[in-house]
């Protein structure tokens, strides 16, 4: 049984609906890649599963299961129970995901103290044992410094110490890399995946970059417009992308092993904009879809397996591949 | 920290130089414009004044000499720590204000206290319920509050709460004559205490209010807000540890500018209460041309500013550990 279970999840609000029907599910120890451009409702969907949504945003259907639970039917009391034991969360942001006047010794000891019952003495101790967990050099001697002493990408390494510091079953990571610089970027993933690895967590890691999901996840799944268009194994994905947009997204890359770097050529985009299906029935791509049929704008295509553990939300792929995989699958 | 303090405080001392020379010297030259001097005034109270008399007066006080002369004078005692000789007490001025000092200094801490606790509390339950019945309701109070005088507060605090209901003393700062040793004066000096303090902070108690408002509901928007969230915490902890520590730094430093203020309007409440403070000191000093009086209470009332600015930065220091980091 997988861990996390998001089935048919739609978010709306007021005026408008960032996540649309939204399903998928994390197996236990798994790297799940949840890919879109930015506004397609990724963050949405992940802050969703914490029920942590912005206070005019409301879940409008759909059930998310940890464990077998449904997150969406506990009380208050009993969610603040599961956040930061059993799901936590890293920002995109570290400069302001930190609270700023507050040592980060208490940042991490306060989670832990929120969820085991340990002394003073003992949870501190375990802060400096995360931090060195999290490489953070002379950890205890760093452990009462402030946010603002250390540098982005230690601040990044203190949240993740934070997030891993109950050891989640699930650990979320909202874009944890956008605003660090590339080299810093390598290192804070390959310690989300050390991390993994060795406390068997699942992660959510949320992302628009491709270069990160190819190297550090198991599966990805394809947000366009609050649908999943596509999900799939890593390898099979960057093999042969199956939705249209995914071909697009895929095609739209500086390949540098091709040496793409140094040719004159035009790079391929997507045309159009998100926007462009705004108010229109059907598939939300038909707009900007090289091979959108007029069965297309008339009713909205759900995502189907094509083969194990592979779907796509098209049906002129399906077509085009010989028809749905067994029964349809969600 | 240590180190942080030490630095904050020869920082502020360093400051506190040019800026209390300024204060004097401004001081003096704007006393100079005012009509009248006090052997004006004592001659007249007198009513059977000569022409000689009033010179003897003037050259007894050193009234007579140029300005600038009188200038140096006061400065050159000053040096030596001595505020000169007032007279219309026929006492040294540091004695006088020595008499008074404590009657405004507690005053003035209990006034910026309850400004402070009511504000801050008020403004959090305005934040926490932001546009719901209990924000609108205490936003219309605490509007009455900022556009109320606060002589207009202590009147009907006085009607209120001395006059109709005899709860609480309205005039001085203890019962004349009553003898009382122990707990049961302190108790008395406090219930004195109450109504001025109270008068006093009316209008700070507003202004602390909008401001810890605006201020919590500003923090709570801050990514670091979702992640004191994710941990799983309760949310009144979350408020008081994470979001109050941060709105609390604008509200200190306006709280720190605030000070002066506090010792304008303790001249008027001081006057209303009857209260032996500084505050009437001055207005007395004024009136009766006090020139020497009138330069110790505001040099003294500068140095409780500046006393208390560095107070507010210390605070600052604590509360948002970026401060005085660079």
């Amino acid at each position: 049984m997988s861990l996390l279970t998001v089935d048919r999840l739609s978010v709306a609000f007021p005026g408008h609906t960032a996540v649309r029907e939204a399903s998928f599910s994390i197996a236990a120890g798994e790297t799940l890649a949840l890919v879109g451009e930015s506004g397609c409702g990724k963050s949405i969907t992940a802050f969703s599963v914490m029920r942590l949504l912005p206070s005019n945003a409301r879940i409008a259907s759909g059930r998310i299961l940890l464990d077998g639970i449904d997150l969406l039917s506990l009380s208050e009391p009993e969610m603040r129970e599961v956040r930061g034991a059993k799901v936590s969360l890293i920002q995109q942001e570290p400069m302001t995901s930190l609270n700023p006047v507050l040592s980060i010794g208490l940042q991490i000891t306060e989670v832990i103290r929120r969820h085991e019952r340990l002394s003073r003495k003992a949870a501190r101790a375990r802060a400096i044992e995360l931090l060195d967990l999290v490489r953070i050099p002379d950890a205890h001697r760093r452990i009462d410094d402030h946010p603002h002493n250390l540098s982005g990408g230690m601040r990044q390494r203190v949240m993740i110490a934070m997030a891993v510091a109950c050891r989640p079953k699930l650990l979320i990571a909202d874009e944890p890399t956008t605003a660090l610089d590339v080299t810093t970027q390598a290192q804070v993933l390959d310690l989300l995946d050390d991390l993994r690895r060795r406390l068997g967590m699942a992660v959510l890691l949320i992302t628009h970059d491709l270069g990160v999901v190819a190297q550090w996840a198991d599966r990805i799944a394809v947000m366009y417009a609050g649908r999943i268009v596509e999900e799939a194994g890593i390898e099979p994905f960057f093999a042969q992308p199956m939705h249209p947009y995914s071909r697009g997204l895929l095609g739209a890359r500086v390949d540098v092993d091709a040496d793409e770097h140094y040719s004159t050529n035009r790079l391929s985009e997507i045309p159009g904009s998100v926007g462009s299906a705004a108010g229109e029935a059907g598939c939300s791509f038909a707009p900007r879809c090289p091979v959108a049929e007029s069965a297309c704008r008339q009713a909205v295509p759900s995502l189907l397996a094509l083969q194990d553990d592979r779907a796509v939300a098209c049906p002129v792929t399906i077509a085009h591949e010989g028809g749905p995989h067994g029964a349809a699958r969600r | 920290m240590g180190r942080r303090i030490a630095a904050t405080l020869r920082r502020t001392a360093i400051h506190a130089v040019p800026t209390v020379l300024g204060i004097i010297v401004l001081d003096f030259l704007l006393l100079q414009l005012m009509p009248g001097d006090a052997a004006d005034v004592i001659a007249s109270e007198s009513g059977v004044a000569t022409a000689e008399s009033m010179a003897m007066l003037r050259q007894h006080f050193g009234l007579d000499q140029p300005v600038l002369t009188q200038l140096m004078n006061f400065l050159g005692h000053l040096a030596q720590f001595n505020l000169g000789f007032s007279p219309r007490y026929n006492m040294p001025v540091v004695d006088l204000i020595l008499q008074r000092l404590p009657g405004t200094l507690m005053l003035m801490v209990t006034a910026l206290a309850f400004a402070l606790i009511i504000g801050i509390a008020v403004g959090s339950v305005m934040a926490a319920w932001a546009g719901r019945w209990p924000d609108r309701i205490l936003s219309v109070v605490v509007l009455l509050f900022y556009s109320m005088p606060g002589f207009w507060v202590g009147l009907m605090a006085i009607v209120l709460f001395s006059v109709k209901l005899g709860w609480l003393p309205s005039d001085g700062d203890m019962t004349v004559g009553a003898g009382l040793t122990g707990w049961a004066m302190i108790a008395d000096r406090l219930r004195h205490l109450v109504l001025p303090a109270l008068a006093l902070a009316s209008f700070f108690v507003a202004v602390y209010a909008r401001l810890t408002r605006a201020s919590m509901l500003e923090v709570q928007r801050q990514d670091f807000m979702r992640t004191a969230q994710a941990k799983g915490l309760h949310p009144f902890l979350i408020q008081l540890r994470h979001a109050l520590r941060n709105a609390l730094v604008p509200v200190t430093t306006v709280a720190g500018m605030h000070l002066g203020n506090l010792l304008g309007g303790a001249v008027v409440v001081e006057t209303l209460f009857g209260w032996p403070g500084m505050g009437r000191l001055a207005l007395e000093a004024v009136l009766a041309r006090d020139f020497s009086t009138l330069l110790g209470v505001l040099l003294l009332s500068s140095f409780l500013v500046i006393v208390a600015n560095m107070l507010i930065d210390l605070l600052h220091a604590w509360l948002d550990p970026r401060i005085g980091a660079a």
